[in-house]
């Protein structure tokens, strides 16, 4: 690790003149930058501590809820209106990590936590352009399993490991930015990068900006809501697929709305936009939820070992809108 | 920096990249947390601040200042183990023992977790009032803390025995 400087300022003010210094970094929880920095991945000059900052889950009059970006993940899934309002959210911080980890990540490093991909850690023995911009990237011919199917660049494979995130892109959540010009917002959905080029930018934040608070809109539908996680072994594991739904129907049958996104195969959390589109307004049935699953699927990529991940991903989808559409039964 | 350590307070003086588990082991002399992956992987550094579980080698002692930590060396009281250490000990909960202070440091974590009601990935109803530890929700629950030797079986009738009852 290399040697930083560590502050723990007072109010997201003075952080983000802290952060706004060169070779500085914002730490949450520490569970993926103290591990990276061990790896000498990162190398931050400058460590400030924003864990002091709001972790206020707060329920607003227009019905959304804010969530400072400084509340640990336990916090945000144990949250009785989280549990009874957004259960998808709930379970989907549950699925990830474990309890250990989950009660020390804060929910602004979980949404900045970077990728998984083994190339990327293997700085002596792998070319990676995330690591090392123009230097090629050896999971694209290599064992490349657990990588991206949607999305991907003759750049980058790697996914984003996340399963909150899944679950916020499927929530129209907002993220809140403070920065060296000011505070604006950011759609979830927008905040993280697919690859292209520069698979090194993640994320559309300036530099300096920090993330202070997640705002989850009112959304009635995500009282019907889950995540289902398929991975390699039953627990503390990242996801091969994922899937966050919500699924309101018409009194006959007929879906009303939907939101659809998808962990474990690109760069970003990936909001189903087409499977939702191809869903409002059609009857809920087996066949249709198959139909949506593979409009959202049909520019699929796979690479030599990630094939299995586009029917693994029609296959949950499905089965979990069939179990949000039983559960109304 | 001060810290209260298995309720003492204590001074330490250390470089900012000292993680909280090379702090007690190395600087305080506590050697009972162990450093098993380095990386967040097994939970063998698994350490209790303010009562809830942790992983040691991912936290950075600076941010920790002013807190309570408990290590495996904290747990016994006038001479007598804790119960889930005398729990271990009868069901065979260990084999090489590496992991042992982790896990009983995770468990005791968890309890708390189970007893204020907090679900968990194989919760059915995330809005039920109490938990019922059942054999899955503890595996579930312990599943950041991993045993090489396979004591699995032990670990669980250990932890099922002080806290299967007491969490209900």
């Amino acid at each position: 690790m290399t040697p930083f400087t560590y502050s723990q300022p007072g109010d997201s003010t003075n952080a983000v003149v802290l952060g706004s210094k060169q070779e500085a970094k914002y730490l949450g929880g520490g569970t993926n930058l103290v591990d990276l920095m061990r790896e000498t991945l990162e190398r931050p000059a400058i460590l400030v501590d924003v864990t002091g900052l709001s972790s206020v889950i707060e329920e607003r009059e227009n019905g959304s809820v804010l969530i400072g970006a400084a509340t640990r993940n336990t916090a945000v899934a144990e949250h009785r209106s989280i549990r009874a309002l957004y259960p998808l959210l709930s379970r989907a911080i549950l699925a990830g990590a474990s309890g250990q980890i989950r009660n020390m990540a804060t929910v602004g490093g979980n949404v900045l936590q970077r990728t998984r991909c083994t190339y990327f850690y293997d700085s002596e023995g792998s070319r990676c352009n995330k690591r090392s911009p123009g230097q090629g990237c050896d999971a694209m011919d290599g064992f490349n399993r657990i990588h991206a199917i949607l999305g991907a660049s003759s750049s980058c494979v790697a996914t984003h490991p996340s399963d909150m995130c899944v679950a916020l892109a499927a929530l129209d959540a907002v993220v809140h930015l403070r920065g060296a010009h000011g505070e604006r917002m950011l759609p979830f959905t927008d905040l993280h990068r697919l690859p292209e080029d520069h698979p090194e930018i993640e994320t559309r934040l300036e530099p300096g900006e920090l993330i202070t608070a997640i705002e989850l809109p009112a959304l009635p539908l995500a009282v019907r809501s889950t995540y289902r996680k398929v991975r390699d072994r039953a627990s503390y594991s990242f996801a091969l697929i994922s899937v966050a739904a919500a699924l309101e129907l018409h009194d006959n049958g007929i879906v009303k709305d939907v939101r659809l996104a998808l962990g474990g195969v690109a760069h970003k959390p990936w909001r189903a936009w087409k499977a939702e589109a191809a869903l409002r307004g059609q009857p809920a049935t087996e066949q249709n939820f198959q139909s949506a699953a593979m409009a959202e699927l049909s520019e699929a990529r796979p690479l030599r070992d990630n094939g299995f991940k586009i029917e693994l991903a029609k296959r949950t989808m499905t089965a979990v809108l069939m179990e949000l559409m039983e559960a109304r039964a | 920096m001060q810290f209260v350590l298995n309720g003492k307070l204590t001074d330490a003086d250390f470089d900012t990249r000292t993680s909280l588990l090379d702090l007690v082991r190395d600087h305080l002399g506590l050697t009972g947390s162990k450093k098993g992956c380095n990386q967040g992987a097994c939970g063998a550094c698994t350490i209790l601040v303010d009562g809830e579980r942790i992983l040691s080698c991912l936290a950075l002692a600076v941010q920790y200042q002013g807190r309570s930590i408990t290590t495996i060396e904290g747990l016994a009281s006038d001479g007598a183990l804790h119960p889930l250490q005398q729990a271990f000990i009868e069901h065979d909960g260990f084999q090489c023992g590496y992991c042992t202070p982790g896990q009983i440091c995770s468990a005791i974590g968890m309890a708390q977790e189970v007893k204020r009601g907090l679900p968990s990935n194989v919760t059915h109803n995330l809005l039920g009032e109490t938990i019922d530890l059942s054999p899955d929700e503890l595996r579930e629950r312990m599943s950041g803390n991993l045993c090489r030797c396979g004591a699995y079986n032990g670990i669980v009738a250990a932890i099922t025995e002080v806290y299967g009852e007491a969490a209900k």
